[in-house]
């Protein structure tokens, strides 16, 4: 690891401050950017620990709903119980990624930033884009069996690598940033980008803004949802591709629907005119799968990855009729149904 | 260490409570957690695997709860309480886990075992394991290279007790 200054921020002013200027990274769980930093990827010239500050509240949102303090842990978070009642599809997504360990220090802010699992992003002896922009991506023509296949660019092919963000782009949740010039709120569809030819930038966060929370809409599926996740392990591993669907039912008949990809793009990847075209519509494989269809539409393969697409397809397929039936993929047994 | 803004670059001191002790140390603020137990106060129980995140064998409780020391950094740990596979029994006194470890021969090298019975103890603490499915999920965050995986199972079912289903049972 290089040799940084470590700070201790007091109060979030103080810690946007600190953020200006210089090569600095909050740290929280540290379970991303003590690994980067490990592996040189991340090298800051200071570290300043936010985990002092009053970030770790699970509350009522203001406008209906709840907010998650930016320093709530991914197992706080997917062990509330009213996460669990209200948002079973984000807890699900959760308890999905990563190991019980990293889901007890990972933070809910945190997780929103993780970096790409792309294996040149890690190695510092490659050339990456998106760690050194300019130098090139290897990952385009190289090794890319997990990499994207939608809204790539030419400079860079890496995924989003959470499961959390997927859950949070289907609930269509809120983040909460502060910066030297004052608040604001992002949509989470706005929060992550694509990388186009700034792949050195994975969101639209300012250089000097801290997540201060996120909230999650009134409207929580919590009866027809799935977090169905495809991996090369069936624990502690990251999705080829996953699926958040979200359904709300009208008798018989989709009042609404929510799809969000993991494992495919740069950023969880959610077409709403997409979604629409199951509105109205009765559940049902021919629908499901030109859904799937549209959903995919403008899907590039690399050498390695043309699966993705097939998979994806019938992840899709399968996810919609999972969170139809009520029936959502369970984290401990893996058998899909 | 006070709550400061004031900048450190050079080692800080920290006040721990490591396996019950109080115990002040000084660490620069890029030593691992890991490392500071194992270099520093020559706790060696806790092994380094693969200091990524990514094994398990670094896993220590904090305040109770499991995490892989290699990904927590020293120095934002002040205060807080440590325990280790030192901590957790002796040789004449073995934990439940360390005795059922032992009993279902649920190790062969050893390297993973500290780490497996810090996650073990840590998991039944969180109290979310119903099932032998469960056990196993929620014990993915440790790899044993020499598969020992079935007798590891065993060992925290007899710790568990008998309200174990080996029924599979939907989220």
């Amino acid at each position: 690891m290089n040799r940084y200054t470590f700070t201790q921020a007091v109060d979030a002013d103080g810690a946007v401050r600190e953020k200006i200027g210089a090569d600095v990274r909050f740290i929280a769980g540290g379970t991303n950017l003590i690994d980067l930093m490990k592996y040189n990827v991340e090298r800051p010239d200071r570290v300043v620990d936010i985990t002092k500050l009053p970030m770790r509240d699970i509350a009522e949102a203001p406008h209906g709903g709840l907010r998650l303090g930016a320093l709530v842990t991914n197992a706080v978070c997917a062990y509330d119980t009213r996460i669990a009642e209200r948002y079973p599809l984000l807890r699900e997504a959760i308890l999905s990624g990563a190991s019980p360990q990293l889901r007890n220090a990972a933070t809910t802010g945190g997780n929103l930033l993780q970096r790409t699992r792309c294996y040149y992003f890690y190695d510092v002896d490659t050339p990456c884009n998106k760690r050194q922009p300019g130098s090139g991506c290897p990952a385009i023509g190289g090794l890319n069996r997990i990499h994207a296949i939608l809204g790539t660019s030419e400079h860079c092919i890496a995924t989003n690598p959470s499961d959390m963000n997927v859950a949070m782009a289907a609930l269509g949740a809120t983040v909460n940033v502060r910066g030297t010039s004052g608040e604001r709120a992002i949509p989470i569809l706005d929060f992550h980008r694509l990388p186009d030819d700034k792949p050195e930038v994975d969101t639209n966060l300012r250089g000097d803004e801290l997540i201060t929370s996120v909230d999650l809409p009134d409207e929580a599926f919590a009866t027809h949802y799935t977090y169905l996740k495809l991996r090369d392990r069936a624990s502690y591993a990251f999705a080829l591709v996953s699926v958040a669907a979200a359904l709300r039912m009208e008798g018989g008949t989709i009042a609404e629907a929510r799809i969000a990809l993991g494992g495919v793009a740069h950023k969880p990847w959610r077409r709403p005119e997409v979604e629409a075209l199951l509105k109205g519509a009765k559940p049902g494989l021919q629908t499901f799968s030109k859904v799937a269809d549209a959903l995919l539409e403008g899907s590039r393969p690399q050498s390695q990855n043309a699966y993705k697409i097939q998979l994806a397809h019938r992840a899709i397929i399968r996810a919609l009729t999972q969170a139809a039936d009520g029936t959502p993929q369970s984290v401990a047994d893996k058998a899909i149904l | 260490m006070t709550v400061t803004a004031s900048d450190h670059t050079h080692a800080i001191p920290i006040d721990l409570h490591i396996n019950n002790q109080p115990t002040r140390l000084e660490v620069e603020p890029w030593t691992s957690l890991l490392d500071a137990l194992r270099e520093q106060l020559h706790l060696t129980g806790t092994k380094k695997g693969c200091d990524h995140g990514q094994c398990g064998a670094c896993t220590v409780l904090i305040d109770g709860t499991r995490i892989n020391s290699c990904l927590a950094l020293a120095v934002m740990q002040d205060g807080k309480a440590i325990t280790t596979i030192e901590g957790l029994g002796t040789v004449e006194t073995l934990h439940p886990m360390q005795a059922a470890f032992i009993e279902h021969d649920a190790f062969q090298c050893g390297y993973c075992t500290p780490g497996q019975i810090c996650s073990a103890v840590g998991m039944i603490k969180e109290g979310h394991a119903r099932t032998a499915d469960e056990i196993r999920e929620l014990m993915s965050g440790n790899l044993c290279r020499c598969g020992a995986y079935s007798n590891i199972l065993a060992a925290i079912e007899q710790v568990m007790g008998a309200n174990i289903s080996s029924e599979k049972v939907a989220a």
